[in-house]
């Protein structure tokens, strides 16, 4: 169909024609093509636009190295994605791809103009320009900024697909599937070890699957076609799982590994529907077998940016795999010897091409074969300039000077429609430093490799620094034999024929006689930072390489420098006169390649997001209408809207009604903990500030709990069941904590205690009614129980029954009203709820929420702990000194409550406030002050609870305030931001001051 | 993530653990007759070692037990792991 399809390979069904869009036009590819090799097949070089010069942009690899094939999949709001790299996308049908960062198009790109104006934005661009005016950043600069920044669009809306995770657990982890790889899953699986060996292409075989060159022969055969026999014999192996388009994403500590397995992204639309997209898999391995490869590097020239220009050994995959020529006149620029087997490659299915080789001469096997064929080599020249805008037409190169520095001679120009560049080849070791391997630089062919392994983890194969294949598979053997400590034979025997690189000459920043200033050497494609960068950063002063990298950008775009991190480093060494491998490099950091949200959340999405956590009594609550609050996990009823009330509106009657007949709250979330054991008594009196020795049988206790620091932790009311029998209430927030520090106590401070705790926060649900009316209501519900005031004082406890069922019945109260708790085993807890609504109802009983809850009990000046009190709070900061007990000689905290600092009489401490103004209410949080007119104002503390209050028909509020307790009188300012508001210090407890209510 | 060998349980992933400071700092037994200053070394200062170090761990979603670590923070191996109570073992220092 095209020209560019040029011959048959196994790779690609040609009998399944696949249809896609691009920019909007539609194109034909095959089965088996990834986007950017249908899209070279059609002859589609041009593919998006560079992120700062908008420079036309090209095809340069065939994998996850990509810079510049980046686009746009999909149009729809909730599916479209950015930023994926063509070169790894398989082709589907129906798939809908577009290039990004270029208006109104690809081919004429407004932003093009940067490419003209680029002395003037030279790196730390933004740095240095958008400094002054001040105020120009905000409605400016900014704006202008992020208009530009960025690459692609997100989704807008929340994504569809169903993403999955799955924990696994292996002997032996292989991370990629090439020719080392292979062998050593074979020589783990067949010695009995549990193996998985991934790999994130569609097929095993990494670039040995297509290496049919003559030169490199494994026994006699093609390398792969003994590959593909090495892959046939370890699809048969019952311990080795295989798992392809599966992407190690990040190397934790302890071997744990996070891999990304692509399931339906190669899928056409209707069959990726309803199917998990991709599964997270959590993998935990004894040992990791890391054979990741390397990568080839792009070359640093004038103009090496144009489309048409691609890495060497991309141009061979595109060939020998895909059946795709990237050109039909190419030259090949390179330093070392694998430009020869795209060459070679190239020239046996007749497509023309020549070398430029900057070594001064050189003879390896591979380059006799090219001599032979009679490819013409210029050995000793250096590319200086590329043409073409649209795609490369011509180049020029020069001769290379004896130290390789500066170019001689006169400019040779040459045509093409392509240009291969090898600068040689890159170890991955990305994964060897995820897991904290540190790096060693080998100065003969420039490349950082992994110093040691472990006894964990190992690399083999060109990741490790063995580029050919003699070396790759003896080493490869002999590592694997002894890192899994086995004795595999299988590979003693085989035969090896591989061509030796004998000559090696890297030059980072290749020479010109243009200056540096008026070329475009670019090194990072993505983020288009070019040699001239990296040198301005020098010269500005920076020299360490993390510092470079930010400043000049380079590293920093999604494909983090695959291609263009070595160069950065060479070219500061080169510049800097330091040795390469002092320099270090900058970190690696997961994910490989990005990630997308979806896999990283898995299941946890909507409902299952976050755990919700509801009393027995909730359907009651949604059923009348309830608004509720998150309290931790907890739903709790906020308040219960009648008739269109708003939240002010229902909160005045339920407080209303809950003084002058009767409430009901869902008390259910608050902490329990049960305590048995003979020292349980003694465990009370060490964790909470007063004694509890003497608490008699069926009494309650208001508790407070501190920090060693003395500061107040959690507060709640303790019941002793019986002798050596107690039950802990805590706040709804504070449960799991409370528990969990108890436990820590008893377990390291006081083995010797005999206590056991068990949290029964869930095993009871308790209704808990209050008001002038309740005493009535309990009689209806338990008429043989005694509810005299002395049969059943305040702050004591009664365990009665209900029908056949046990309720515990605490009469304690955070209203200031007569109020009793009715406990009950939770599977009764909605029943007991109704009971007592329809008990209730000739009272008008009327269920309040969290909300009033917090009104009534301000009324009454009773603290909430975490909302009046932030951790610097002791019980005097509180006025509570009568709760410290001063004849215990220990508790948690005691010896903080006289530090100098806690002793100071200017802390912060709990007061009232009043209002001038009844009607005002204060905004929580507000600051206080005395004087608004000295500068800076004195910030005197903070409203920590405001409320309208019903019952007092005024505004109600308590305040933390420096040295508040001797303040009482005193008039303060609110300063607000329209107005002052004027209040004087009061009291904490404004109503019923006498406790009369509560034995009325 | 770490893989920690709870003493009562076995190895278990990290995400069980909660991590609780550094070991062996003994609540003195009678703070009353501490300076400020005595109390507020043992109460505020912690070390933060390069290298071995004696933490507390609490299996949090499993036994709920409190015990002992040896942990090399340089490369987060974990040495040893004993149960409260038990001396430190000896090789570490």
């Amino acid at each position: 169909m095209s020209n560019y399809r040029i011959h048959k390979t196994e790779y690609i069904d040609e009998t399944k024609r696949v249809s896609f869009k691009y920019d909007g036009k539609t194109y034909f590819g095959y089965e088996g093509d990834t986007l950017a090799s249908a899209l070279l097949a059609n002859g589609i070089h041009l593919v998006g636009r560079s992120f700062k010069y908008h420079r036309p942009r090209g095809i340069v690899s065939c994998g996850a190295e990509e810079p510049n094939a980046i686009c746009q999949i999909g149009s729809k709001k909730d599916l479209t994605e950015p930023n994926v790299r063509a070169t790894e996308l398989e082709l589907y049908e129906g798939l809908e791809a577009s290039s990004q960062n270029c208006w109104p198009n690809v081919k004429f790109d407004i932003g093009g103009i940067n490419n003209f104006i680029s002395p003037l934005i030279p790196a730390g661009f933004y740095y240095k320009t958008f400094m002054w005016p001040k105020s120009f950043w905000k409605k400016v600069y900014e704006p202008l900024i992020r208009l530009s920044a960025g690459l692609g669009k997100s989704p807008t809306e929340p994504d569809p697909d169903i993403y999955d995770h799955k924990h696994v657990h292996y002997d032996v982890l292989i991370i990629g599937g090439g020719v080392s790889g292979i062998i050593a899953a074979k020589m783990s699986a067949k010695n009995n070890l549990k193996t998985l060996l991934v790999d994130d292409k569609k097929i095993l075989g990494g670039s040995t699957i297509y290496q049919n060159n003559e030169s490199i022969k494994i026994d006699d055969k093609l390398s792969s076609q003994w590959l593909k026999n090495e892959i046939q014999e370890i699809k048969k192996l019952s311990n080795l799982t295989i798992k392809t388009r599966t992407s190690i994403a990040a190397y934790h500590g302890y071997n744990f590994l996070l891999a990304k397995e692509n399931l339906t992204d190669h899928l056409p639309e209707e069959k990726k529907k309803n199917n998990i997209r991709q599964r997270l898999w959590k993998i935990r391995a004894k040992k990791v077998v890391i054979a990741t490869g390397s990568i080839e590097r792009p070359l640093v020239f004038n103009n090496n940016d144009r489309p048409g220009i691609l890495l060497s050994n991309s141009i061979k995959k595109y060939l020998d795999y895909y059946g795709v020529t990237c050109g039909e006149n190419i030259i090949l620029f390179t330093n070392n010897d694998s430009a020869y087997e795209t060459s070679i490659s190239l020239h046996k299915k007749g497509i023309k091409n020549i070398i430029i080789d900057l070594r001064k001469s050189t003879s390896s096997e591979l380059i006799k074969q090219a001599e032979s064929l009679g490819i013409k080599i210029y050995f000793n020249h250096v590319v200086t300039n590329t043409f073409g805008y649209r795609k490369i037409n011509s180049l020029e190169i020069m001769e290379l000077s004896e130290d390789g520095n500066t170019t001689v001679g006169n400019k040779i120009k040459l045509s093409c429609d392509c240009l291969g560049m090898s600068g040689g080849w890159t170890p991955m070791v990305h994964m060897h430093t995820q897991s904290g391997g540190k790096l060693d630089f080998r100065d003969d062919d420039q490349v950082f490799l992994p110093k040691e392994n472990s006894e964990d983890q190992i690399s083999v194969g060109s990741c490790n620094g063995d580029f050919d294949l003699e070396n790759i598979i003896d080493k490869t053997v002999n590592k694997i034999n002894k890192f899994l400590d086995i004795d595999n034979q299988d590979y003693q025997d085989t035969n090896i024929l591989c061509s030796k690189e004998k000559d090696k000459r890297n030059i980072w920043l290749l020479p010109n006689k243009i200056p540096l200033g008026k070329t475009k050497c670019f090194i990072d494609f993505q983020n288009d930072s070019t040699a001239k960068d990296i040198k301005l950063a020098l010269k500005e002063g920076f020299r360490s390489i993390e510092h470079v990298k930010r400043y000049t950008t380079t590293g920093m775009a999604t494909d983090q420098g695959k291609l263009s991190n070595m160069h950065a480093l060479g070219i500061i060494a080169d510049t800097a006169s330091v040795k390469m491998g002092t320099l270090g490099t900058t970190t690696f950091r997961p994910p490989f390649t990005p990630l997308t949200f979806g896999t990283l959340v898995g299941r946890n999405v909507g409902k299952f997001f976050e755990v919700v956590r509801k009393t027995s009594m909730h359907e009651w609550h949604v059923e009348n209408n309830a608004e509720f609050e998150n309290v931790g996990q907890w739903k709790r009823p906020w308040y219960y809207p009648k008739n269109a009330e708003n939240m002010h509106d229902a909160v005045q009657r339920e407080s209303k009604a809950a003084r002058d007949s009767a409430g009901i709250l869902d008390a259910s979330t608050l902490g329990k903990i049960d305590i048995q054991g003979s020292d349980a008594s003694e465990f009370l009196n060490r964790v909470y500030t007063n004694a509890w020795s003497k608490l008699a049988i069926g009494k309650c206790r208001y508790g407070i709990m501190l920090n060693e620091d003395g500061m107040v932790y959690d507060d709640g009311v303790t019941t002793r069941i019986s002798e050596n029998h107690y039950l802990m209430t805590t706040t709804t927030g504070g449960a799991a904590n409370v528990l969990s520090k108890l436990e820590d106590y008893l377990q390291t401070e006081w083995p010797e205690l005999d206590v056991y705790l068990t949290s029964v926060t869930d095993h009871y649900s308790t209704a808990s009614i209050c008001g002038p009316n309740s005493k009535k209501i309990l009689n209806k519900l338990f008429p043989t129980l005694d509810l005299s005031d002395e049969n059943f004082p305040h702050m004591s406890f009664k365990e009665v029954k209900l029908e056949n069922i046990n309720c515990r019945i605490m009469r304690i109260s955070f209203t200031g009203e007569q109020s009793y708790e009715i406990n009950i085993e939770s599977k009764y807890g909605h029943a007991l709820w109704k009971m007592c609504i329809e008990a209730g109802k000739e009272f008008n009983l009327t269920p309040y929420g969290t909300e009033t809850m917090h009104l009534l009990r301000a009324e009454k000046g009773f603290i909430i702990v975490g909302q009046d009190t932030d951790g610097t709070m002791t019980p005097s900061d509180l006025q509570m000194d009568w709760i410290v007990s001063k004849k215990k000689f220990d508790f948690i905290g005691k010896r903080s409550l006289y530090r100098s600092d806690t002793v100071r009489e200017d802390r912060k401490q709990l007061v009232g406030l009043l209002t001038d103004d009844p009607k005002e209410i204060l905004e929580e949080g507000a600051q206080i002050v005395s004087d608004i007119k000295s500068k800076p104002i004195d910030m005197l503390g903070h409203v920590t609870s405001s409320y309208f209050s019903p019952n007092l028909n005024k505004s109600i509020a308590l305040a933390v305030v420096r040295s508040g307790k001797t303040m009482k009188g005193q008039k303060l300012i609110i300063p607000m931001e329209n107005k002052n508001i004027n209040v004087t210090v009061s009291d904490t407890i404004f109503f019923d001051k006498e406790n009369k209510r509560l034995n009325a | 993530m770490f893989l920690i060998n709870c003493p009562f349980c076995g190895e278990r992933d990290q995400s069980e653990f909660s991590s609780g400071g550094e070991a062996h700092v003994v609540r003195p037994k009678q703070p009353t007759e501490l300076s400020d200053d005595e109390w507020a070394e043992y109460l505020f200062m912690r070390k933060n070692i390069k290298g071995i170090q004696f933490e507390r761990w609490n299996h949090v979603h499993g036994c709920r037990k409190w015990f002992n670590v040896v942990r090399d923070t340089s490369n987060d191996k974990i040495l040893s792991v004993y149960k409260m109570g038990e001396k430190p073992p000896v090789n570490y220092k």
